[in-house]
Parts: C-alpha cells; structure tokens; sequence
C-alpha cells in the first residue's frame, strides 16, 4: 500500500475541515445546545485534528493501542467523560468521531480525483482508522458510565446500613433493599461494631424494607444473628410482611431459634420487657 | 473461695496447651466446686475451628461437672469468622465483657453463686 497522505491533507485544509466538522456535528446535536457551547465543542474538534494529524505524520498506523496514539486515547477518554457528565447519549458521543468521516471524505475525493484506485485506499484507511476511534469513544464512554454506577452502588452501600441505639443497649438494624452476600458482612461488621460501642445486649433487626427473603437472605439473617449471639447480644427479627412469613415457611426456612416479631413496635415492646424497663402511659 | 473462674486466654492457643487448659481447668471446677466458668477471649484476634471446637469442648466438660460457661470478650471479627466457619457455638453461651458475663452467671442460677468476685485462674 502506498503511503498515505492523509496528514498532509489534513493539515492543508484544517480550517475548512473543522469549519465543516463543528457543523455537522451542531445539526445533529441540534438542541442540546445548552449541555456543550460551541466554543467547547470547536476546541475538542481543533485538538481532535491537531492530534490526528501529528499521529498520522509519524506513521501511526490503524492499531489504536500503539504507542503513536497515546495522546489521542487520552483526549477521547477526556472528551467521553466530559460528556458523561453533560448527559449525553452515546451515540451522541460517537457521532463526534463518525461526523468527521464526511468533510474528510470529500477532501480526499477532490485530492484523487483522478486516481480512483488511490482514492479507494485512502478511504479504506481513514474509515478503518475513525471507526477504530470511534468505538474506543464509545468504550471510553460506556467505561466511564460503569465506574459511575460502581461508586454509586459502594455509596449505596454506605448509606443503607446505619445502625441506631433505640434505648441504652438496644441497637436497631433497619435493614433496606435486596441482602447479598456483599452487603451481609458490612451489615453484620456494623452491627457487631456497633454492639461493642453501645455496649448493646439487645439488637432488633428490622427487615421491612427487604423486598423478597430467598434462602439465600434467610442464611444471611441468621448468621448475622449468630455473630451478634456470640458477642452476647440477642437479636429479635421484626418487620416481617405476611408474604415474607410465608416465604419462609415455603422454603422451609428454620427460623426456630430466633426471636420475631411483626412490627418494629412489637420487638421494641419487647426488648422493653427483657430489660425490665415500662413505658408509662 | 469464689465460685466462679476466669480464664483469660492470652496466646495462640495450640493442641497440647489447649489439653493443659481443659485438664486445669476441670480439676479447679471440682477443687473449688465452681458453679461458673468464664472464658475471656478479647486478647484474641485470629481464631480458626481448633479455637472453636475447643471452646465447645470446655464448655461441655464444664457442664457435665455442673459449671455452667459463657465466653465473653468476643471482638467483632472474630464472631464473623466463626461464623463463616459454620461454628456458631450453640451450647455456649455469650457476653460482651467480663461484668455482663457475670451478671450472666449470677442472673442463672441465685443463691449458687456467691457474690465475692471471680479467681483468676
């Protein structure tokens, strides 16, 4: 294959290029005007092209992960971050690639405009490269997405597991959301921390908010239940929906050593009693 | 004489001591006709199923001489290994500390248990 002078055409007709570029890619970003101005958008096109340009000038070749196209992985993970965070869509993210194809094109046709032959190899390259470029964005992008859905679900975890003293040595454990193994043990090292602070002999936990109860859950509940026995604090289950007592039941489920309750009210009432202590009327 | 003992377990506890344990341990109960065994755990952060077979077994012997046993000290990994172990010590019972642990044993069985404090032991 001939050597490809895609950087010299590039770099002849930079401002045309990005003039045309910036405007495609407004039209089809018509409307979301307000999450990227155009200044911004004209300063990732201009870097976009200064970068190509550079790379292609020193040989690189179509392999996006050489070393040649370092900055250019670098710019596109920036840009696709950048536009995470503006709520973008992402084939409104690749589209800043793809809609360089276009004007690109049409340059290449006019500098082949007699060598078909020429043309069609140049035209293989540049698609080859863009589209190589193109996908990294999206990738880029849906990374980006993913580490945001990962701190939110340690967050999550954070949030939902507080562990409140309801009475000089009762703990209560309202427990929300699905328990998997994960959140098991941050719910049982809370509760066990949580016991030697308070210096807590009583611990309610409270699963009202726990959507289903599988065996999986239950074996949870219980050894949470089991460790809190061994730091010598009795637990009481409450909040236990008449669905959820079914389940159990249904699954066979050996809940005969653990205290229940209904309601939250109900194990308070006798956590109360356990300790001799009356609420007067 | 008390009639309650304190065992402090202070080391990795390995075979042959946990033997001597178990022999002290149930020559005192009958020596001083204890009615009640503690067994603090809190100098202790790594436990494995040994510890925890261990722990029954004192507890057993001790119950069949009449002394009844309850481990306290307990830290909070401590109780989650041996929970993941599938060791939840059923026949034992549990306290947070010493105090709690001899409440425990006082609240159990009144009039058995004098009040003048544990020996170490």
């Amino acid at each position: 294959m001939t050597k490809t002078r895609l950087p010299e055409i590039i770099s002849r007709n930079e401002s045309d290029l990005l003039n045309e570029w910036v405007r495609l890619q407004n039209e089809v970003l018509a409307g979301r005007g307000d999450r990227i101005s155009d200044h911004q958008l004209r300063a990732n096109s201009q870097n976009f092209l200064r970068i190509l340009s550079a790379a292609l000038s020193q040989g690189a070749g179509s392999d996006i992960t050489a070393r040649e196209w370092t900055s250019m992985r670098d710019l596109l993970t920036e840009f696709s971050r950048q536009r995470v965070s503006q709520g973008f869509s992402p084939s409104e993210t690749a589209i800043f690639v793809f809609s360089f194809k276009q004007p690109l094109f049409v340059r290449i046709g006019k500098e082949y405009a007699n060598d078909k032959q020429a043309f069609e190899g140049e035209v293989w390259t540049a698609t080859e490269l863009l589209d190589k470029l193109g996908l990294y964005t999206v990738e880029a992008f849906q990374k980006t997405r993913e580490d945001v859905i990962l701190r939110q679900q340690q967050e999550m975890l954070e949030l939902s597991t507080p562990v409140v003293e309801l009475w000089t040595g009762v703990l209560a454990l309202p427990l929300i959301g699905t328990l998997d193994s994960e959140r098991t043990q941050i719910v049982m090292q809370n509760l066990l921390q949580g016991i030697v602070d308070k210096t807590a002999d009583l611990a309610i936990i409270d699963i009202t908010g726990v959507p289903t109860v599988d065996t999986l859950v239950a074996q949870h509940l219980l050894k949470t239940v089991a460790a809190a026995r061994l730091m010598g604090a009795d637990c009481i289950i409450s909040g236990i929906r008449p669905q959820i007592a079914q389940t159990i039941i249904h699954l066979g489920v050996d809940l005969a050593g653990v205290l229940t309750k209904a309601t939250l009210a109900d194990a308070f009432r006798l956590a109360l009693k356990k300790k001799n202590l009356t609420i007067g009327a | 004489m008390g009639s309650l003992l304190l065992v402090t377990i202070q080391v990795d506890m390995h075979d042959q001591l946990a033997l001597t344990l178990q022999d002290d341990l149930t020559a005192r109960i009958v020596r001083d006709r204890a009615h009640g065994v503690l067994i603090d755990i809190s100098a202790l952060d790594v436990v494995d199923s040994f510890i925890g077979r261990m722990l029954g077994n004192i507890a057993s012997m001790a119950r069949v001489l009449d002394a009844e046993t309850v481990v306290v000290g307990m830290r909070p990994s401590v109780a989650i290994t041996l929970v993941e172990l599938g060791l939840s010590l059923p026949g034992i019972r549990t306290a947070l500390n010493v105090d709690r642990g001899m409440e425990l044993l006082r609240a159990g069985a009144p009039g058995d248990i004098a009040s003048d404090g544990p020996k170490e032991s």
